[in-house]
């Protein structure tokens, strides 16, 4: 069984234009462990896709038809007073934000942000919560964590904060990881080494990885599978290769040719021989 | 070879401070050389207006927060004043002595008697006492009250908001001191009415502060992350958003001090507030400005500089704590 199915998820919001749908029969099936990439122009639905995964959509947006199952169960009916299952973020379902600077809160010491939720739920005490906290900030690779669980997040830089967003998200151990570009505001090297820290994480735990950029190089290095998102629509949906090898859309071919690759000096074609899961992309 | 990402990096005559990429807080100094700063691919860059105001001093000592420094100093000498000042000033401040009223400066009683003859040091410092102990404690309550009232509205907004913002609309609407005023009147004068009346008036303050910053607070991607990541409203309103606005009640609470000060001074100016015989600022100006026609200004001259020296010191506390207690990013 899946350990994650959108199933034909269709969005409506109310702007100031009148209603307009946001989400259009939007299906996505993500096998346990598995790492997916959503990809997608800006305003394609993509962020909804995830917001909707979380029951946070802004206000105004109204899920108008289709169901999300968690392990087959359907999370958006099944909490309190038939709404969405709030008990599943966290702790089923958890989520990476894209600017670290602004997901943390400020005043708040790294070490307590990163086992707030768990301290909150399991009750844990101020001193195995830090334990916890040094513990995990070790594994996502935090130099000195035992010094750095006492800093506030402006005293990190971009990348440790990211990794402290990733050890928040992962320290209730959910089974699926939502990325909202979590890259994207950070350094080209910072960046290849918090995607490392992805594909650990991604294969030490066997998280479910639903990965979403814009940016077709960092799929390349992380997901088996990709999902190319338009107008609120999935257009294609694939294994990694296939896709990158033979789109099927045209939308796909264009979005594929608008990535520079850094080893040909033109832009890569549409050709058979577009090996760009072995490419580090540079935009 | 500078950063390829960053496309926007100035060229070398560009005045410094202008270039985007200067990292967002921690004070990013123009580099004096005129060379491009180091920038950071993707930070946002946010121009964070680093001196409203600076004072004409030596570097040394504009490095420390004057204002903070002062205010302490000043606020610290009077509290230790009226803290063992009375251990010295044996004399009881209630002792009548109507021979004696009006007394000059003698051995004992360095500023003289009032009218009762009573010793004045002795008044001013038992006065003080019970002043600025009102005043502190009456903001604590407000603080609390306020602080709840105002994360309350904000955060759920609708109908919440409404209730909760319209009994602070009926508050506001009447002048602060005639509330107060009408309040203690009714519940009759005394410590107990100060405190009740404070708080049922200046919570207003700070609910508003409190919810201003709130409606930005909710906004941000952090309480989201919150959210995102299971914690329920209840923790995430007292654990991240309330402590985010505490800064600004604490800024606030500074200048609420001084208010309340002038409020007991002001109520017991008009008898309505420390009940006599109980010694106390406002009660000895108000005796004071009887007599002043006939020369006698020690009795108005003492409390009314001690209000102006604490509110000084409160305001210039606040100020500083200004600089310090933003959130930084």
């Amino acid at each position: 069984m899946p350990i994650l199915e959108v199933d034909s998820l269709t969005v409506d919001i109310d702007g100031e234009v009148g209603r307009r749908r946001i989400l259009d029969d939007v299906s996505i099936t993500l096998e346990a462990g598995e790492p997916m990439g959503l990809v997608g122009e800006s305003g394609s639905g993509k962020s909804m896709t995830l917001r909707s995964i979380l029951g946070m959509l802004p206000p105004g947006a109204e899920i108008v038809e289709g169901e999300i199952r968690f392990r087959g169960t359907n999370i958006l009916t099944s909490g309190s007073r038939r709404g969405y299952d709030q008990r599943i973020r966290g702790t089923g379902i958890s989520m990476v934000f894209q600017e670290p600077a602004i997901a943390l809160n400020p005043v708040m010491k790294v070490g307590r942000q990163i086992t707030d939720a768990v301290a909150e739920h399991k009750g844990l005490s101020k001193r195995s919560a830090h334990e916890l906290a040094v513990e995990l900030m070790d594994r996502v690779g935090i130099a000195d964590p035992e010094r750095r669980a006492h800093s506030y997040p402006f005293q990190l830089s971009g990348g440790m904060r990211q990794r402290v967003m990733i050890a928040a998200a992962l320290v209730q151990e959910p089974e699926v990881l939502l990325c909202d570009e979590p890259t994207t505001a950070l350094d080209v090297t910072i960046q290849a080494q918090v995607l490392d820290l992805f594909r650990t994480m991604q294969q030490e735990r066997g998280l479910g990885l639903l990965y979403v950029t814009h940016d077709l190089a960092v799929v390349a290095q992380l997901c088996q599978s990709i999902s190319v998102m338009k107008d609120g629509r999935i257009i294609e949906h694939g294994v990694l290769q296939s896709v990158f090898d033979d789109p099927t859309e045209d939308h796909t071919r264009k979005l594929l040719t608008a990535t520079p690759r850094i080893d040909d000096g033109v832009f890569a074609g549409t050709g058979g021989d577009a090996s760009a899961g072995t490419s580090e992309g540079a935009r | 070879m500078s950063d390829p990402l960053s496309s926007a990096s100035p060229s070398a005559g560009a005045p410094a401070g202008t270039g985007p990429g200067a990292p967002s807080g921690l004070g990013p100094t123009p580099d004096p050389s005129g060379k491009p700063p180091r920038t950071r691919g993707g930070t946002a860059a946010r121009a964070t207006p680093q001196a409203r105001f600076a004072l004409p001093l030596p570097a040394f000592l504009r490095r420390h927060n004057l204002q903070l420094w002062t205010g302490l100093i000043i606020l610290g000498a009077m509290v230790l004043l009226l803290a063992i000042g009375p251990l010295f000033v044996t004399a009881d401040p209630n002792r009548q002595d109507l021979l004696n009223a009006f007394g000059g400066s003698s051995a004992a009683h360095p500023l003289g008697t009032d009218q009762l003859g009573r010793d004045i040091l002795a008044r001013f410092l038992h006065g003080g006492r019970i002043d600025l102990l009102v005043a502190v404690i009456a903001v604590i309550v407000p603080f609390i009250l306020g602080t709840a009232l105002g994360a309350l509205a904000g955060y759920f907004g609708r109908w919440v908001d409404i209730v909760i913002m319209r009994l602070a609309d009926i508050v506001s609407a009447f002048p602060f001191y005639v509330l107060v005023i009408v309040l203690v009147f009714v519940m009759g004068n005394g410590m107990a009415s100060i405190f009740v009346a404070i708080s049922a008036v200046s919570w207003v303050a700070y609910a508003r502060i409190v919810r201003g910053e709130v409606l930005v607070l909710r906004e941000e991607e952090f309480v989201s992350a919150c959210r995102a990541s299971g914690l329920t409203t209840p923790r995430i309103l007292s654990r991240h958003v309330i402590p985010n606005t505490v800064s600004q009640g604490i800024i606030y609470a500074m200048s609420d001090i001084v208010l309340n000060i002038g409020v007991v001074v002001t109520l017991s100016f008009f008898g309505l507030g420390i009940v006599p015989p109980t010694a106390d600022w406002g009660q000895m100006m108000n005796d004071g400005q009887q007599y002043m026609g006939t020369g006698n200004y020690g009795l108005i001259l003492w409390p009314g500089f001690a209000v102006v020296l604490v509110s000084l010191a409160l305001a210039l506390i606040g100020d500083g704590l200004t600089n310090i207690l933003k959130p930084r990013r």
